[in-house]
């Protein structure tokens, strides 16, 4: 049955994460033990984070189910209620709901192959939280591509797990910038272009790509041309949401229910919709 | 009968004039009998009741969790769940059609605590329809104007007085009490004849559109020219007893806190709008053509059943005099020249 | 002979159709069949071969006005956001008005919303349209099939009765109480102007409210709003609205709680109505569109009386006139900004 009753969390710590100081990441713990046992998520599912007296609001989950202890996540300060959650402090209280949404198939579609990750901005959230999925049973997959791009070095999300992630040597990373800027070593250059210069194999591989949509619109092009199907393409879908739960309808795109169906879809499932979202 | 619903029960008759007040167990469109009133005998329209008894079932606003934001409270924050009425409401004059609204709504809230609860504390008293109005099409929807279906107790006219038939346990229990007369065979064959005399219902007309491809109908010309009459009001969505769409809101006076959800309508530019300042569903012609298409494609796709009874409600009330009927007639000639 | 509406009709046909064929707009904003007994739809012809479909008849209580701007925007060649203006004069659009609505296009205009140069006004001079729920109040029960209309009586037919009604007897109430039937706007004349209306108190409705006593007042109040289901029809019906974002509807601050709770229905309904002030024309169709037959229209003529007898102004009478409400003069009563900014009498200067 739905209640729409959150589980009772505290904030137990806050990350700035961004320049603009826009991007805070919330790690978030149950005040009730038996509500993190029962708490079981997938990468790429999210949760409706609740603020009393300002209303809830779908935010993909940052942590991975392997981080037991704790949820992660990371907010963008857009409209009331991010804004009056960036203005929360460590150990006040507030609520979650779920986990909601279908999640990465990280468990079928992707065992086993390489995958590919491809984010661009903050939407890099929920593929955080896959990739630490998957490094955590590093040998179920084959190999892993991570291409991530912001816009200057300072909007880049994760900065102290980049540089880990960078000294494995079993993860192919490409962190990328838009514009050169001062003290920046690494690529520069938007992420389609980035991709078509890794130009990852389509060989028994998976991609996972978010990011805005103009991005994803001009990474296709160069993953298509070197064989890519739409089949092996997942993508995570926002709308407008509400209950999460395929009930109040605000989410639907035609036939399709973003919160429930979703939000992960392949591209050639979304290619079937109305571009209504 | 109605007197002894009415020691034990809270009963609701449709309304025909305007109300005075709102009290808090007040629905819209139908008032609540009080024991001191004399009057048990109420008037029924011909075709639907004025407010469609969704209203019982999904009421606006529904409290899902309360909390205080009282300073220095140990439960600062912290959801409770809303005290609710337990008491049970028995609607009289219900007509078959918003009885299968109820039917139908069910299957998108099977999983709603609040719809459920709603429903086991609510008995539906029906009657049949022995006059239908112009705007009616129940029959074309897969109803009837003779149907039980949805409803605890139905009545139906008979030469003498009223035939009572009980249609589930909550019905049992609202006669049981009664010394009611047992019928006679003659009325129920009677009835049994008139309701073969209608015909099976179904919506085989329509269950061309089921078939077809939501790229057509999506495509279709005639959304321009509805979607340019259209005023995007709430009203048709507000009046429907199948549109079910909600938003949810946090409400704060003096410290006490509660969510509610409240109704909301895919006609509102609000409804779709992302923070951003995108809208997937920007223009008019988007929303118009949501609405029928959510009654009339994405709703059967997901779970067979047109999200529409055919009460005609939207057809009188629409002030641009846009018709569902019309709508409908024209996505069929649509698939049937493909 | 046929009736006034009748010949109406084929004149409006036909003058459409000439401004259609001749380029000079390119759309006619007029009103089609209804699919049921006193309705009509709204319509938007842009082709001379459509121009048959257009009607008129004493159920047009819909306001065209409320479309012209969007109207507006569907003639201009699509272009994105920051895409500069075309070269050029932009496609006009022809409307049927009335004298209501001819002011509505006034306001519009006063308010930057229309450009007068893109719209060509045909003007009919109202006879007043009928109320559909007053001829249904008249048979109670029954189903209302059909309504001939003659020009002064309608022939009510249901499945088996047929009555003949005066017309006047159930004309809207805001049509009963206009003085200014004729459009104050015309470029192309439909059928024969008609001249103002003597009416000795035209806010009869309105002084029956202010009569009673305060409590009498909350009274009538909280009953004639407590059906309000929010839908809004009322507040999209209006060629006044057109906020891009409602204050009911603002979520930065929210101004006003969602649910059907009587403050918030009533807060709604007073600033709907104060918004409207110094620009409603009383056309009604606020009131004619609600689905649950709620009078909200009282309280804007309220407004209107109070902003005629502070200003002696009639929204849209004169579109060289200054807004009433947005316009500020030296003489106001209300001393509020000379005082506040200026302790110095005559130190404040004119303009802003
Ligand atoms: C599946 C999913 C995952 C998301 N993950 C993240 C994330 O990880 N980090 C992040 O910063 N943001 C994420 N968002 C976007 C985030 O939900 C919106 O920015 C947020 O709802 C804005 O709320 P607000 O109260 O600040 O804005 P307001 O505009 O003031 O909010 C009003 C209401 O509008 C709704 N709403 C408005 N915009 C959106 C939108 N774009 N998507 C969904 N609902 C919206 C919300 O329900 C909110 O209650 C995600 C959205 C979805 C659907
Ligand atoms: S279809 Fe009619 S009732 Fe529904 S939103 Fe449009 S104008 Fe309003
Ligand atoms: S869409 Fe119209 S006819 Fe169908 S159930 Fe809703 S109000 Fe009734
Ligand atoms: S408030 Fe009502 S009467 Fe006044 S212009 Fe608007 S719709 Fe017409
Ligand atoms: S049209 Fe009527 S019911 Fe709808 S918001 Fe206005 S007053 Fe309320
Ligand atoms: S958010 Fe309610 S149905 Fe998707």
């Amino acid at each position: 049955m739905i209640s729409y009753m959150p589980y009772p969390v505290r904030i137990d710590d806050i990350v700035v994460e961004t320049e603009d100081g826009n991007q805070k990441t919330f790690k978030l713990v149950f005040e009730n033990e038996a509500h993190r046992k029962a708490w079981k998520h997938v990468p790429g599912q999210f949760a409706m984070l609740s603020l009393a007296g300002q209303g809830e609001i779908p935010i993909g989950i940052a942590s991975s189910p392997t981080e037991e202890d704790h949820l992660l996540f990371t907010v963008n300060r857009a409209g009331k209620v991010t804004t009056a959650l960036h203005q929360m402090n460590i150990g006040d209280r507030m609520g979650v709901r779920g986990p909601l949404g279908n999640g990465f198939p990280v468990d079928t579609e992707m065992k086993g192959k390489n995958v590919v990750i491809i984010a661009g901005g903050f939407a890099v959230t929920t593929l955080r939280a896959t990739l630490i999925s998957l490094l955590a049973r590093r040998q179920e997959y084959g190999k892993i591509t991570f291409i991530y791009g912001a816009r200057t070095p300072g909007m880049l999300l994760y900065r102290d797990e980049l540089q880990q992630w960078a000294q494995r040597g079993d993860i192919d990373l490409h962190v990328t910038i838009d514009r050169e800027a001062p003290g920046w070593e690494g690529l520069v250059g938007f992420v389609p272009t980035i991709a078509g210069e890794v130009a990852p194999s389509p060989e028994n591989s998976v991609a996972l790509i978010c990011g805005p949509p103009i991005m994803i619109k001009f990474t296709m092009p160069p993953l298509e041309a070197i064989g890519w199907t739409d089949d092996q393409v997942y993508l995570s879908l926002e709308n407008r949401m509400k209950c999460g739960e395929g009930v109040c309808c605000h989410c639907n795109v035609g036939p399709t229910l973003v919160c429930k169906d979703g939000p992960v879809f392949t591209r050639g499932q979304v290619k079937q919709l109305p571009i209504e979202y | 009968m109605i007197e002894e619903w009415n020691k034990v029960h809270v009963v609701y008759v449709p309304a025909m004039e305007k109300q005075a007040a709102a009290s808090p167990d007040w629905a819209p469109g139908w008032c609540r009998l009080d024991s001191s009133s004399i009057a048990l005998t109420f008037p029924l329209p011909i075709g639907p009741t004025p407010a469609s008894v969704k209203t019982f079932f999904f009421p606006q606003p529904e409290t899902l969790l309360t909390y205080t934001l009282e300073n220095n409270h140990p439960d600062k924050g912290l959801m409770r769940e809303p005290e609710r009425s337990r008491d049970m409401q028995v609607v009289l004059g219900v007509r078959p059609c918003d009885a299968r609204s109820v039917l139908l709504n069910n299957l998108p809230y099977q999983e709603d605590q609040f719809f459920q609860a709603n429903r086991q504390r609510t008995a539906l008293v029906g009657f049949s329809c022995d006059q239908t109005l112009s705007t009616c099409f129940c029959t074309r929807m897969g109803g009837s104007p003779l149907d039980s279906e949805g409803l605890d107790l139905a009545l139906s006219r008979t030469e003498d007085g009223f035939l009572i038939e009980v249609c589930s346990e909550k019905g049992e229990a609202l006669v049981a009490d009664l010394e009611l007369a047992p019928a006679p065979e003659s009325d129920i064959s009677a009835l049994a004849a008139r309701r073969n005399a209608g015909g099976n219902p179904s919506a085989t007309e329509l269950d061309s559109l089921k078939g077809s491809e939501l790229g057509t109908l999506y495509d279709a010309p005639l959304w321009q020219s509805l979607g340019e009459a259209c005023i995007n009001c709430g009203a048709c969505t507000f009046i429907c007893p199948t549109c079910y769409c909600f938003d949810i809101q946090d409400e704060v006076v003096r410290g006490q806190g509660r969510r509610i959800r409240y109704w909301d309508s895919c006609m509102f530019p609000l409804y779709s709008l992302h923070t951003s300042g995108h809208n997937p569903r920007g223009q008019k012609v988007q929303r118009t053509r949501n609405r029928f298409l959510h009654k009339l494609k994405y709703f059967p796709d997901r779970f067979g059943p047109f999200s529409c009874v055919g009460c005609g409600r939207c057809v009188q009330d629409c002030p641009v005099n846009i018709d569902i009927r019309e709508v409908m007639d024209d996505l069929i000639h649509l698939t049937a020249v493909e | 002979m046929p009736t006034i509406n009748k010949r109406i009709s084929e004149e409006i046909r036909a003058q459409a159709r000439k401004l259609l064929e001749e380029g000079e707009v390119a759309a006619v904003l007029g009103y089609g069949a209804g699919s049921l007994p006193m309705t009509v739809k709204p319509l938007v012809v842009r082709n001379p071969e459509d121009c048959s479909k257009l009607i008129w008849n004493t159920f047009c209580v819909l306001n065209l006005a409320n479309y012209l701007p969007a109207a507006l925007k569907s003639v201009e060649p699509p272009r994105g956001p920051r895409d500069p203006k075309p070269e050029g004069p932009l496609p006009k659009v022809a409307i049927l008005v009335t004298g209501c609505w001819s002011r509505n296009i006034v306001v519009q205009i006063q308010e930057h919303q229309v450009a007068r140069d893109r719209v060509v006004v045909m003007g009919v001079g109202s006879r007043g349209m009928v109320s559909r729920r007053k001829v249904a109040a008249l048979f109670p029960g029954l189903e209302i099939l059909a309504v001939k209309e003659g020009d002064h009586e309608l022939v009510v037919q249901g499945a088996d009765f047929a009555e003949t009604i005066n017309r006047w007897s159930v004309v809207r109430d805001n049509c009963q109480s206009c003085t200014h039937p004729d459009p104050v706007l015309v470029d192309v004349r439909i059928g024969e102007p008609v001249s103002e209306r003597k009416n000795p108190n035209p806010f009869m409705q309105v002084d029956a409210i202010e009569q009673k006593t305060g409590d009498e007042r909350w009274a009538w109040f909280t009953a004639e709003f407590a059906t309000c289901i929010r839908c809004y029809a009322c507040r999209n019906a209006c060629p006044l609205c057109y906020c891009p974002t409602c204050f009911v509807d603002d979520a930065k601050p929210q101004w006003v709680g969602k649910s059907l709770d009587a403050v918030d229905t009533g807060l709604f309904h007073i600033l709907r109505a104060y918004h409207c002030a110094g620009r409603c024309t009383d056309c009604g169709t606020c009131e004619t569109v609600c689905p649950m037959g709620i009078n909200m229209r009282m309280l804007t003529k309220k407004l209107n009386k109070d902003v005629l007898n502070l200003y002696n102004i009639e929204a849209g009478m004169e579109p060289d006139a200054p807004l009433p409400l947005t316009t500020y003069t030296m003489d106001d009563p209300e001393k509020f900004i000379a005082t506040e900014v200026t302790p110095v009498p005559g130190a404040v200067k004119e303009g802003k």
